[in-house]
C-alpha cells in the first residue's frame, strides 16, 4: 500500500508520466466498454471477428454507417480498432503474466541455489537468447499453427529468458544479505526464505518494470500479425488491420491519399498504446531504480 | 585470468549454446508431420515426387534422438533442405538473398550508430534545454513507432504523393534488366557497388534511390534506442572528476565533450552491439516485407506465410548461429580493448 502511494506521488510529479497513464486509462476504458462502443452485430457468435459489409476489395472512406470507413475486404475499421484494444490488452497481460511467473520461478531457483542448477538454467536462457526475437517468434508461431494462443506462446518463449536473468541477478545480490542467513539459521525452509525474504526484496521493481513492457509485447504481436502470421484473417487486431491496408497506400489516380484512413487509424491506435506504456515506463524506471536515476 | 584463457573459456562455452540452438530448431521441426519435415532433407526438386522415399531414407519415423543425429549430420554438410517458395536449396537461397540485406545493413548500421551517438551527445551536452527536450520527445516517439506503420506512411508520401520519387523494391525494371544482362558483372551482389565497378552510374543511382526509405525505416527505432543510451551514459561521464579537471585547466567545452566525455561514454554503446545486431535482423524482416525488397528478410517472410518450413527453420538456425558468433566477437573485442573488464568469474 505504501509502495502504491509512493508510485502515484511520483507519477503526479512528472507531466510525461501523467500523459502516459492517461493514455493507458483511456485504452482500458475502450477495452472494458468495447461491447457498448462497438456492439457485435445480431447473430454473430464470435465478438472478435470484424463484421464485413460486402466483399469488394478497395477500402471505403468514412461514412455515417462506418465512421472510420472500411478497409480491404470491407472490414469495419471502427469495430476492428475498438475490439483490437481488447486483443492488445489480452495479449499484453497474458504474455507478461506468464513471462513473470516463469521468469520468477526459474530466476529465483537459479539465483538462490546457485551451482549446477544455476549453470543449467542460465545455459538454457542463453539458447533462447541466441536468436533474434522476432525470427524465433515467427518460427514458433508457425510450428504451433494459427491462433491467438500460438502468438502469445511465441512471445512468451522469446521473452522469459531476459526476465529470468534479471531476477537471478537481483537474487544473487540479496542472497548474501545478513537477514537471509539469520532466517536460515532459525530453521526456515528454502521455500519460506525465497517467498518471504528474497522475493519481496528483489522482484517488486522487476514486477512493475515488466508490466510496463506490455507495450513492447503488443508491438511484437502486431508485427507478427502484420506479417500475416498467427491470428486468423478477420480477427480484430491492429497489426492485421495495417496488413489489410498495405496494398492501398498509393491511393487512386486523382487522390493519392484516398485510402489514408485504412493505414492511419489502426496505426495511431498502436502508436498511442505503445507510447502510453513507454512514457509511464520511462519515468518509473528512474524512480524505481536509483542506480539509473542520473542527475 | 589472462586474455588467452578467457578466449578459450569463451570458445568452449559457445559449443553447448550452438548445440542448444540446433536442438531448439529440431524441437520446432517435430511439430510438423513427416511429409512436411521431408522438405528439410530435399536437395533437388525432382525428389519431391517421392516424399515416401525421403521419409524412409532419413528415418523420419525413427526415434527422435536418431532423427536428430541424422538431421545434424545433414546440417553440417550444409544441407538445410529445399526452399519451395524460391525454387532453390535453402543454403543457396541464403547466399542469394544475403547481398541485398547486406546492402541495407551497410547503410543503416553507421546511420544508427553515429546518428544515435551524435544525438545523444547533443542532448546530454544541452541537458534540459530545448534541444534535449526535443530529442528526448523524438526518441520516445521513435521508440513507440511500429516500424511497419512508419514504412507504409513513408511509402504513402514519397512514393504515392511525390509520384514515385522514392520507390519500393531494389531496382527499377529497366535497371534490373541491365544488372542481369551478360555485359554486367555482378562482383559483389551489392547493386550500388557493382554499379561503380561496372562504371554504370545509373545502376548505383537507381539502387541508392531505392535504398533511402528502407534504410530510414530500419534506422529510426534503433537511433532512438542508441540515443537514449548515449544520453544517459554521457550524463554519467560528464559528472566525473576528470571532466571537472579538464574544465578547470581551461579546455574548451567542445574538447571536453568530444574528447574527454564522449570517448568514455561510448562504451555502453559497444556493449549493446550484440543487441543491435538482433534488432537489425528483426527490422530487416519487417522492412523488406513492406518495401518488397528482395533480401533475406523478404524471403523469410514469404516462406513463413507459405509454411515453407525448411526455409524459415533454416533461416532461424542461420540467424541464431550468426548472432551467437557476433556476441562472441563483441565479448572478445571488449575484453581485449577495455582494460577495466575483469576477466574472472562467470560469463
Amino acid at each position: 500500500m505504501e509502495g502504491l502511494r509512493f508510485f502515484f506521488y511520483h507519477i503526479r510529479k512528472n507531466p510525461l508520466s501523467v500523459v502516459g497513464l492517461t493514455l493507458i486509462i483511456i485504452f482500458a476504458i475502450i477495452a472494458i466498454f468495447a461491447p457498448l462502443i462497438a456492439p457485435t452485430p445480431e447473430g454473430q457468435f464470435d465478438p472478435y471477428k470484424i463484421p464485413r459489409d460486402g466483399y469488394s476489395q478497395p477500402p471505403k472512406p468514412p461514412s455515417a454507417e462506418h465512421i472510420f470507413g472500411t478497409t480491404e475486404g470491407q472490414y469495419d475499421i471502427f469495430y476492428g480498432v475498438i475490439w483490437g484494444t481488447r486483443t492488445a490488452f489480452k495479449i499484453g497481460i497474458v504474455v507478461m503474466g506468464a513471462v513473470l511467473v516463469i521468469g520468477i520461478a526459474l530466476g529465483s531457483i537459479a539465483g538462490y541455489f546457485g551451482g549446477i542448477v544455476d549453470e543449467v538454467i542460465m545455459r538454457i536462457t542463453d539458447i533462447f537468447l541466441a536468436f533474434p526475437p522476432l525470427i524465433l517468434a515467427m518460427a514458433v508461431t508457425i510450428a504451433l499453427g494459427p491462433g491467438i494462443t500460438s502468438v502469445m506462446l511465441a512471445i512468451i518463449v522469446v521473452s522469459w529468458p531476459s526476465y529470468a536473468r534479471v531476477i537471478r541477478g537481483d537474487i544473487l545480490s540479496i542472497r548474501e544479505e545478513d537477514y537471509i542467513e539469520a532466517s536460515r539459521s532459525v530453521g526456515s525452509s528454502h521455500l519460506r526464505v525465497i517467498l518471504r525474504h528474497v522475493l519481496p526484496n528483489s522482484i517488486y521493481p522487476v514486477f512493475i518494470m515488466a508490466s510496463l513492457d506490455i507495450g513492447a509485447v503488443v508491438l511484437t504481436a502486431a508485427a507478427l500479425s502484420f506479417l500475416g502470421l498467427g491470428l486468423p484473417t478477420g480477427y480484430a487486431d491492429w497489426g492485421q488491420m495495417i496488413n489489410f491496408a498495405r496494398n492501398w497506400i498509393v491511393g487512386t489516380q486523382n487522390n493519392t491519399f484516398a485510402y489514408w484512413h485504412a493505414v492511419m487509424i489502426p496505426g495511431l491506435f498502436i502508436f498511442f498504446f505503445v507510447m502510453g506504456w513507454n512514457l509511464l515506463g520511462d519515468s518509473l524506471r528512474d524512480i524505481l531504480d536509483p542506480r539509473l536515476a542520473r542527475r | 585470468m589472462d586474455f588467452r584463457s578467457y578466449l578459450i573459456r569463451r570458445l568452449i562455452l559457445v559449443i553447448p549454446v550452438l548445440f542448444g540452438v540446433s536442438i531448439l530448431i529440431f524441437v520446432l521441426m517435430q511439430q510438423f508431420p513427416p511429409y512436411q519435415r521431408a522438405m528439410l532433407y530435399v536437395t533437388d526438386p525432382r525428389q519431391m515426387a517421392n516424399i515416401e522415399d525421403i521419409i524412409a531414407l532419413y528415418n523420419l519415423d525413427a526415434p527422435i534422438w536418431e532423427q536428430y543425429i541424422i538431421w545434424l549430420g545433414q546440417v553440417f554438410q550444409g544441407n538445410l533442405g529445399w526452399s519451395q517458395v524460391v525454387g532453390m536449396s535453402v543454403t543457396d537461397a541464403i547466399l542469394n538473398f544475403l547481398p541485398a540485406t547486406l546492402e541495407l545493413a551497410i547503410f543503416a548500421t553507421p546511420l544508427i550508430i553515429f546518428g544515435g551517438i551524435w544525438l545523444g551527445t547533443k542532448a546530454a551536452a544541452h541537458k534540459d534545454r530545448f534541444i534535449d527536450q526535443a530529442t528526448r520527445a523524438g526518441a520516445i516517439m521513435g521508440w513507440s513507432l511500429p516500424t511497419f506503420w512508419l514504412g507504409l506512411i513513408l511509402l504513402m508520401v514519397f512514393y504515392g504523393y511525390f509520384g514515385g520519387l522514392l520507390p519500393p523494391e531494389r531496382l527499377s525494371t529497366e535497371m534490373n534488366i541491365l544488372v542481369h544482362s551478360a555485359s554486367f558483372n555482378r562482383y559483389t551482389g551489392l547493386n550500388f557497388l557493382d554499379g561503380i565497378l561496372n562504371w554504370e552510374w545509373r545502376v548505383t543511382w537507381d539502387s541508392l534511390r531505392h535504398l533511402v526509405l528502407p534504410v530510414i525505416t530500419l534506422s529510426v527505432v534503433n537511433i532512438a534506442f542508441i540515443m537514449r543510451l548515449m544520453r544517459s551514459s554521457m550524463l554519467e561521464s560528464l559528472g566525473k572528476g576528470y571532466i571537472l579537471t579538464a574544465r578547470a585547466k581551461g579546455l574548451s567545452e567542445k574538447v571536453v565533450i568530444n574528447k574527454h566525455a564522449r570517448r568514455n561514454a561510448m562504451i555502453p554503446v559497444l556493449t549493446v552491439s550484440g543487441y543491435l545486431f538482433a534488432a537489425i535482423v528483426n527490422g530487416v524482416v519487417i522492412t523488406e516485407s513492406i518495401f518488397n525488397y528482395k533480401g533475406l528478410g523478404w524471403w523469410a517472410w514469404q516462406t513463413a506465410t507459405a509454411l515453407d518450413i525448411s526455409s524459415i527453420l533454416g533461416f532461424a538456425l542461420f540467424s541464431g548461429v550468426l548472432f551467437v558468433l557476433t556476441n562472441l566477437v563483441v565479448d572478445l573485442l571488449y575484453a581485449r580493448f577495455d582494460p577495466r573488464v575483469r576477466l574472472g568469474g562467470s560469463v
